[in-house]
């Protein structure tokens, strides 16, 4: 199947998605189908780096806040349209990835990990010090004002659900060409065997920076749709408990299916609603899930279940 | 930034002293969590994301015992041993079976450890913060040192981390458990063949760090407020401590988290708001000259 074929693919998923979000308009529809659409965006970005590359970024959120606080920050100063701001908040997310994915894709896996939750929490601290600019641990206050361009008005909860969808199936589309091209089977062969990679004239320094690169900008377009969705931005957008989030939805899913972050996605909200709704001990349960499922089935459940169809496939043949 | 004020501090002797006991205090309190981490990754090739959290549990831990006893010898025995004990828990029941996984195994593992941790800590303690009275022992006005005010407490404290330390390398270097790590740590297969139980080794060099975190966040509990996700941002400066000095080398965290230490107590005078940045800075540019870290042996 060429692009066309999954741009038709995604064409399809947006129709049905509109023709349900706008056919039930329920309030807790939308909310949920804007929160997959963010949460979503923000797992395929990180498994471009986590599945495809090798590549595990405990600071991922680091560019998902990037985007929200200078799309708010922008929005707020006025005189900037919605267009021209996510596309500013993008830019600026992609170089950041630039800069920090300099220092970091150097290392070697266990440094890369811990150094991008470093770079994360510097941000997570210059943006609680830097008071007058980001308003510190209140968060951007005041709310963002949404004017409406190309008779879409971001402030309608079903506009904003569609528009969401809108982005997370582009990405989806635009991810998949990046992961089918040329590109991406030379970020699959720095996954398995770098040093081959190496001798075969690969610039693994360049390749692994594109791929940080082009992943800091997905999440920071995931950034940009949450401060459109909660109308403000937060610290916690750039703490380390949302890189884990987006490491543990990818969990959820399983990381060689190439969808499986999506279904990650939707599981981890559904379950986080559902422990919301039961315990205030949250992070017990979510934390006793997780364990059950790293040390049970040692990967993910899309993995899982894919794996075992396999096997039965295998067996009847 | 006020450059004017750290040149008029360092031209002072009583600033010097004030805060070169300050950076001393939190330098070893911090090689106390960055040795457990740096020996726990030499050895067993874990990076253990939840140290942080070890450390958190000892300053609770502390805080109860001292509640309950009103001695401070009995808090940091309780602080060390406790976590010590929870650290061989967690060793034998979830991350020996994670061994030579790869990192996003002992990322998750770790990661839901801290969210379980941090709840439970919560349920226990509640999410205030909290702090413990210092013992009346330790109640003394503070040293004058050429005119610089050096707290009783940093005295004691600096003499535990310091014994400590000398002890950690003293049976790192000199004793034959010593040696056997460090040989478990090189090839142990080949310990194993030699009729040494690696299990225990592991579980061992585990409990070690365990035990030096908890002490480290017993230690702290009079000085600093203990809250419940505390852990994080001491493993964030404990792993700038290992980056800075080199993954494995006890001498190199030691002098890390000193530089640490008076980055933290300098800076906080001359860059009162960029101190954290600082300190990435250190290790930014390490990372650029000298990748395996100042005492670090070249890594793949």
């Amino acid at each position: 199947m060429t692009w066309r074929g999954d741009a038709l693919l995604a064409l399809l998923g947006f129709v049905a998605l509109a023709a349900v979000a706008l056919g039930l308009g329920a309030p807790s529809v939308l909310d949920f189908a804007i929160r997959f659409a963010i949460f979503g965006l923000m797992a395929m970005s990180l498994n471009l780096l986590i599945g495809t590359t090798g590549l595990v970024s405990f600071g991922h959120a680091a560019f998902f806040g990037a985007g929200a606080y200078t799309f708010g920050l922008l929005m707020q100063s006025g005189g900037w349209s919605i267009p021209m701001a996510i596309l500013a908040a993008i830019v600026f997310s992609a170089l950041l990835a630039l800069v920090i994915g300099a220092l970091c894709v150097r290392l070697s896996e266990i440094y890369f990990a811990f150094l991008t939750l470093a770079f994360q929490m510097l941000l997570h601290s210059l943006v609680i010090s830097w008071v007058s600019l980001t308003g510190g641990d209140q968060g951007l206050m005041g709310g963002i004002p949404k004017p409406p361009f190309l008779g879409i008005d971001l402030g309608d909860a079903r506009h904003l659900a569609l528009f969401s969808a809108f982005c997370l199936l582009a990405s989806v589309v635009a991810l998949r060409q990046v992961v089918r091209s040329p590109f991406g089977a030379a970020l699959r062969m720095l996954r398995d065997n770098p040093e081959r990679a190496a001798f075969l004239g690969l610039f693994i320094f360049r390749y692994r920076l594109a791929a940080f690169v082009i992943a800091g900008t997905f999440a920071g377009l995931a950034g940009v749709l949450m401060s459109l969705y909660v109308s403000g931005a937060f610290p916690t957008f750039l703490y380390w408990t949302t890189s884990g989030e987006a490491i543990f939805m990818i969990m959820l899913g399983g990381i060689t299916v190439f969808l499986g972050p999506l279904a990650g996605a939707a599981i981890f909200l559904l379950l986080n609603d559902w422990i919301t709704n039961i315990t205030e001990h949250h992070g017990l349960v979510l934390g006793s899930i997780l364990l059950v499922l790293v040390l049970g089935l040692r990967k993910g459940l899309l993995d899982f279940a894919v794996d075992a169809w396999r096997e039965r496939q295998g067996r009847r043949a | 930034m006020d450059l004017g004020e750290l040149a008029s501090c360092l031209g002072s002797a009583s600033c010097v002293v004030t805060q070169v006991s300050a950076g001393l205090t939190i330098g070893m309190l911090l090689f106390l969590v960055a040795s457990g981490l740096t020996l726990i990754f030499g050895v067993l090739g874990l990076v253990n994301f939840a140290h942080g959290t070890l450390y958190m549990l000892g300053a609770y831990f502390a805080l109860s015992a001292y509640g309950a006893t009103g001695s401070f010898l009995a808090a940091v025995l309780a602080g060390a041993f406790g976590v010590a004990l929870a650290g061989l828990v967690m060793e034998r029941f979830l991350l020996s079976r994670i061994y030579g996984t790869d990192v996003l195994m002992q990322l998750l593992v770790c990661y839901a450890i801290i969210l379980i941790l941090d709840d439970v800590v919560k349920i226990v303690w509640g999410g205030d913060f909290l702090k413990m009275d210092l013992p009346d022992a330790f109640r003394r006005p503070p040293l004058l040192i050429a005119g610089g005010i050096v707290p009783f407490y940093y005295l004691v404290l600096f003499g535990i981390t310091a014994a400590i330390a000398l002890l950690l390398a003293f049976g790192m270097g000199h004793t034959r458990f010593g040696r056997t790590v460090r040989a478990a740590a090189v090839n142990p297969g080949m310990v194993g063949a030699l009729g040494i139980n690696t299990t225990v080794v592991y579980a061992a060099v585990f409990g070690i760090g365990a035990l030096l975190a908890g002490l480290a966040g017993a230690l702290s509990a009079p000085i600093r407020s203990v809250v419940p996700g505390a852990g994080v941002s001491i493993l964030i400066e404990s792993f700038i401590v290992t980056v800075i000095g080199g993954m494995g080398s006890i001498w190199g965290a030691l002098a890390a988290s000193l530089l640490l230490g008076f980055t933290r107590s300098f800076g906080s005078i001359g860059f009162p708001l960029f101190t954290e940045g600082l300190m990435f800075l250190i290790m930014a540019l390490v990372l650029l000259v000298k990748p395996s870290g100042l005492a670090g042996k070249r890594h793949a």
